[in-house]
C-alpha cells in the first residue's frame, strides 16, 4: 500500500516533449512509472519516447485512460495546463514547474477544487511511492521501500530525509514534495490522513518551513486525527525576520510563521520535532522502537 | 519585488484611488518647482525608500515656504534613514516626493495581502491609522477588519459594507470608502500584487478618502506580464551582492556570522544555517546554489561568499540527486583554481555518486579542503574551522 500513487497509475505529461518534459518522463519510466502518453498542443498524433503525443489532455485521457498529470508547462502556462486537466477529468495533477504567478495558481486551484481534482505542488519535486511510481523529479534510487511517510516542502531536504531513515534501515512508502509557493495543492492537512489510514505507514515525517500557518493547521490537526508518531523538522530556525529565502513561502514578518512558533505547535500536540536536520532518522528509527 | 510611494500613487491615479497631488523631486531646486507648480501653501517633503516608520525617523517633514521646502528636501537627500524595518545600517534618500497637504480629520488603515489560509486575497481595515500596524495587530487584534474576497465574484458591496460598518463610518461616508476600497481591489488584482498598504488612509475636511501614503508589493513571478511595474524597480534599494547573485541564478542572502553556506534547494541551505547554528556557530549566510550546480554556479558561489570579510570557514552541503556528485567535486576542485579560497572548506556531498566525489577530493589533496561524512560531521567540521579548532 501507499497514498494516491502506485505501480498501476497510469500519468500522462503536459509539457511533455520539452527540454524538462523529456528528460524528466525519461526518467521516470526507467524507475518503472505507467507513462502512459503526453500531451503537447500542436505535436498531437508524433511518437515521443515511444508514447503517443496529443493536442488536448481531453484527449489523452480519453484515449489512455490515465487519472493523473505530471505537469511541465512553463511558468506563464500552468495555470491554463491546470484547468486543462482539471476540465478533463484528471484526478490528481502533479505541478512541477517554478515561478508560476500566485494568482494565476489560485484561479486555477480554484478550478481544480470545483471539478475534484488533487493538486500537489507548484514548484516541488513531485510525488514517489517507493520502488512502484515517481512522478516528479526527485532522484529516485534515494526512495528504499518501507514503512515511512514523507512530507515536505522542500526539495533537497526531502532526499536528505529519505537518505536518513533508509541509512536506519527504514524506507518510505510514500514521499510527497508539496512545495513552498504561497498557493499549494495537497498539504499536510490533507495528506496526514491518508497515511494515517494506509496500513503500511507506521510513521510519518514532516518537513515544514518558516512563512505561513500549515504547519500550526497541521499540529492542530495531528493533536485530534492522527495516532502514528510524527517526527517533524522545521527549517529557517536561523533566517533573519522579513528577509525571503529562495522559496516565496519562506517569508516571515511581524513574528507570524516563525520556526519557534511552529515547533511549539507541534510538539504540543505530540510531535517529535528534531531541532537539527540531522536527527531526523534517528528519531524515526526511535519513534518506531527500532 | 517592491517599489516607491511615488510610483505606487501614481498607479492608484490610474485606477482612480484617490491620491493627493504630488511629485517626484532629486535636488533642493527641483523640490522647490515641484512645490511652486503643486500651489498652495503647505507642502510636505518624503524621503523615498523601500521602508515604513520613515515620519519617526525624519524621512517625512512638512514645509510652510518654498524656501523651507527647498531645504528640508536638501537636508533629506543623501541622508541615511534607518527605521525600523531598514536594519541598523538604514537606508540612503536618493530621492524625495513633494505632495501639497492635507486636511486630515481622522487617519484609517487600509491594506490587502494573500490570505494561506483562505487562498483568497484579504482587505484589512483599521481605524488605527497612523499607528504601527504590527503593533495593533498583536495586541488588539479586534481593531482590525479582514475581509477575505472571492476573487471569481471580485469586490462586491458587502465586502465594502462589511470594512465601513466595522470602522464606525457615518452614513454619507459609506459610499465614498467602497467607491475607493473597490479601485484598491482592483489594483492589487489587475497588477499581480502581493502587498498594498495605505497608512494612512486620510479621511479629509470635506469627507473624501485619501491615500496619504501607499506601498506595495509584487509578486515577482508574474513580472512578465507587467513591464510597467519591472521597469519601476530600483536596484539601488536592493542588496548589491543579492543583486549580483540572481545575474547566476544564484539565491543570496547575507548575514552576521563567519561560516559561509554553500547549498543546493531554499530547504536545505536554511537547514543548513539552522544545524550550524545548533552546532555553535553562525552562519554568514544563506545561499541556494540551485538544483543544478555547476562549475559556474559553484565559483560565483566561492566568490560572493568571499567578499564578506566575516567568512572564516565555508560548509559546501550538496545533495546530488539528478546532478551527480562527481561532477560537482570537479566542480569545486576547477572552482577553487578559478577564486582564490583562502579560508577551509568543508565539503559535504551526498546522494548519486557520492563515493566516486570522495575519491576525486581525497585524491586531489588540496590542504583547504576537508571532505565531511554527513550533514551533522560537516557542521560540526566547518564551525571548528571557523574557531581555529580545525
Amino acid at each position: 500500500m501507499s497514498i494516491l500513487v502506485n505501480k498501476d497509475t497510469k500519468v500522462i505529461v503536459q509539457g511533455f516533449t520539452g527540454k524538462e518534459g523529456t528528460f524528466h518522463s525519461e526518467q521516470c519510466i526507467e524507475y518503472g512509472t505507467q507513462i502512459v502518453g503526453g500531451v503537447t498542443p500542436g505535436k498531437g498524433g508524433q511518437t515521443h519516447l515511444g508514447r503517443p503525443v496529443f493536442n488536448t489532455v481531453k484527449e489523452a485521457v480519453d484515449a489512455t485512460g490515465a487519472t493523473v498529470s505530471m505537469i511541465f508547462v512553463p511558468p506563464a502556462f500552468t495555470a491554463d495546463a491546470v484547468m486543462e486537466a482539471a476540465d478533463a477529468g484528471i484526478e490528481l495533477a502533479v505541478i512541477i514547474t517554478e515561478g508560476a504567478p500566485v494568482k494565476d495558481m489560485m484561479y486555477a486551484k480554484m478550478y481544480a477544487t470545483k471539478k475534484g481534482m488533487k493538486t500537489i505542488g507548484p514548484n516541488c519535486p513531485g510525488i514517489i511511492t517507493a520502488e512502484e511510481c515517481k512522478i516528479g523529479i526527485m532522484p529516485g534510487f534515494i526512495f528504499k521501500k518501507g514503512p515511512v511517510g514523507l512530507i515536505s516542502k522542500s526539495g533537497t531536504l526531502t532526499y536528505e530525509a529519505s537518505n536518513q531513515v533508509v541509512k536506519e534501515g527504514l524506507g518510505i512508502t510514500t514521499a510527497v514534495g508539496i512545495g513552498g509557493d504561497p498557493i499549494i495543492g495537497l498539504s499536510y492537512k490533507q495528506l496526514l490522513p491518508m497515511f494515517e489510514a494506509d496500513p503500511e505507514t507506521e510513521a510519518i515525517v514532516m518537513i515544514g518551513e518558516i512563512g505561513g500557518t500549515l504547519e500550526i493547521e497541521a499540529a492542530e490537526f495531528i493533536k485530534q486525527n492522527i495516532t502514528k508518531p510524527v517526527v517533524a523538522f522545521i527549517a529557517g530556525q536561523t533566517a533573519p525576520k522579513g528577509k525571503r529565502m529562495g522559496h516565496a513561502g519562506a517569508i516571515i514578518s511581524g513574528g507570524k510563521g516563525t520556526a519557534q512558533e511552529k515547533m511549539d505547535a507541534l510538539r504540543a500536540a505530540g510531535v517529535h520535532v528534531v531541532e537539527s536536520p540531522a536527527d531526523i532518522g534517528k528519531t524515526v528509527a526511535k519513534a518506531l522502537g527500532k | 519585488m517592491n517599489i516607491h510611494e511615488y510610483q505606487a500613487k501614481e498607479i492608484f491615479r490610474q485606477y482612480g484611488v484617490p491620491v493627493p497631488r504630488g511629485g517626484v523631486a532629486f535636488s533642493g531646486p527641483e523640490a522647490r518647482r515641484v512645490a511652486e507648480e503643486l500651489g498652495g501653501n503647505l507642502w510636505v517633503v518624503k524621503a523615498q525608500i523601500h521602508a515604513g516608520g520613515r515620519g519617526k525617523a525624519g524621512g517625512v517633514k512638512l514645509a510652510r515656504s518654498l524656501d523651507e521646502v527647498e531645504k528640508i528636501a536638501e537636508e533629506m537627500l543623501g541622508m541615511i534613514l534607518v527605521t525600523h524595518q531598514t536594519g541598523p545600517e538604514g537606508k540612503k534618500v536618493e530621492k524625495v516626493y513633494i505632495e501639497e497637504g492635507a486636511d486630515i480629520q481622522k487617519e484609517y488603515y487600509l491594506g490587502m495581502v494573500l490570505d494561506r489560509s483562505s487562498e483568497m486575497p484579504v482587505m484589512m481595515a483599521s481605524t488605527e491609522g497612523g499607528m504601527e500596524i504590527e503593533e495593533v495587530a498583536a495586541k488588539t487584534p479586534e481593531k482590525i477588519i479582514k475581509v477575505a474576497i472571492d476573487p471569481t465574484i471580485g469586490f462586491q458591496g458587502f465586502h465594502g459594507r462589511k470594512l465601513a460598518f466595522g470602522l464606525g463610518l457615518a452614513k454619507e461616508e459609506i459610499r465614498p470608502f467602497i467607491k475607493f476600497a473597490e479601485a484598491l481591489y482592483n489594483v492589487y488584482m489587475d497588477k499581480d500584487a502581493n502587498l498594498i498598504e495605505i497608512n494612512p488612509l486620510i479621511k479629509t475636511g470635506s469627507g473624501e478618502f485619501l491615500a496619504l501614503d501607499a506601498k506595495m508589493g509584487f509578486d515577482d513571478n508574474a513580472l512578465f506580464k507587467h513591464p510597467d511595474i519591472a521597469e519601476m524597480r530600483d536596484l539601488s534599494e536592493e542588496d548589491p551582492v543579492e543583486v549580483e547573485a540572481a545575474k547566476y541564478g544564484l539565491s543570496y542572502v547575507n548575514l552576521d556570522g563567519n561560516v559561509g553556506c554553500m547549498v543546493n534547494g531554499a530547504g536545505l541551505a536554511m537547514a543548513t544555517m539552522d544545524i550550524i547554528k545548533h552546532e555553535g556557530g553562525e552562519p554568514a549566510n544563506f545561499l541556494d546554489v540551485g538544483g543544478g550546480a555547476n562549475p559556474e554556479t559553484v565559483a560565483k558561489g566561492f566568490e560572493l561568499i568571499l567578499q564578506d570579510e566575516n567568512v572564516k570557514s565555508i560548509f559546501v552541503n550538496i545533495f546530488g540527486g539528478i546532478v551527480r556528485c562527481d561532477r560537482i567535486a570537479n566542480g569545486i576542485l576547477q572552482a577553487t583554481k578559478q577564486v582564490e579560497v583562502n579560508v577551509p572548506v568543508v565539503v559535504r556531498l551526498d546522494g548519486t555518486n557520492a563515493e566516486e566525489a570522495a575519491e576525486i577530493l581525497k585524491n586531489a589533496n588540496i590542504k583547504n579542503i576537508i571532505p565531511a561524512t554527513d550533514l551533522a560531521d560537516g557542521a560540526r567540521k566547518a564551525v571548528a574551522a571557523a574557531k581555529g579548532e580545525l
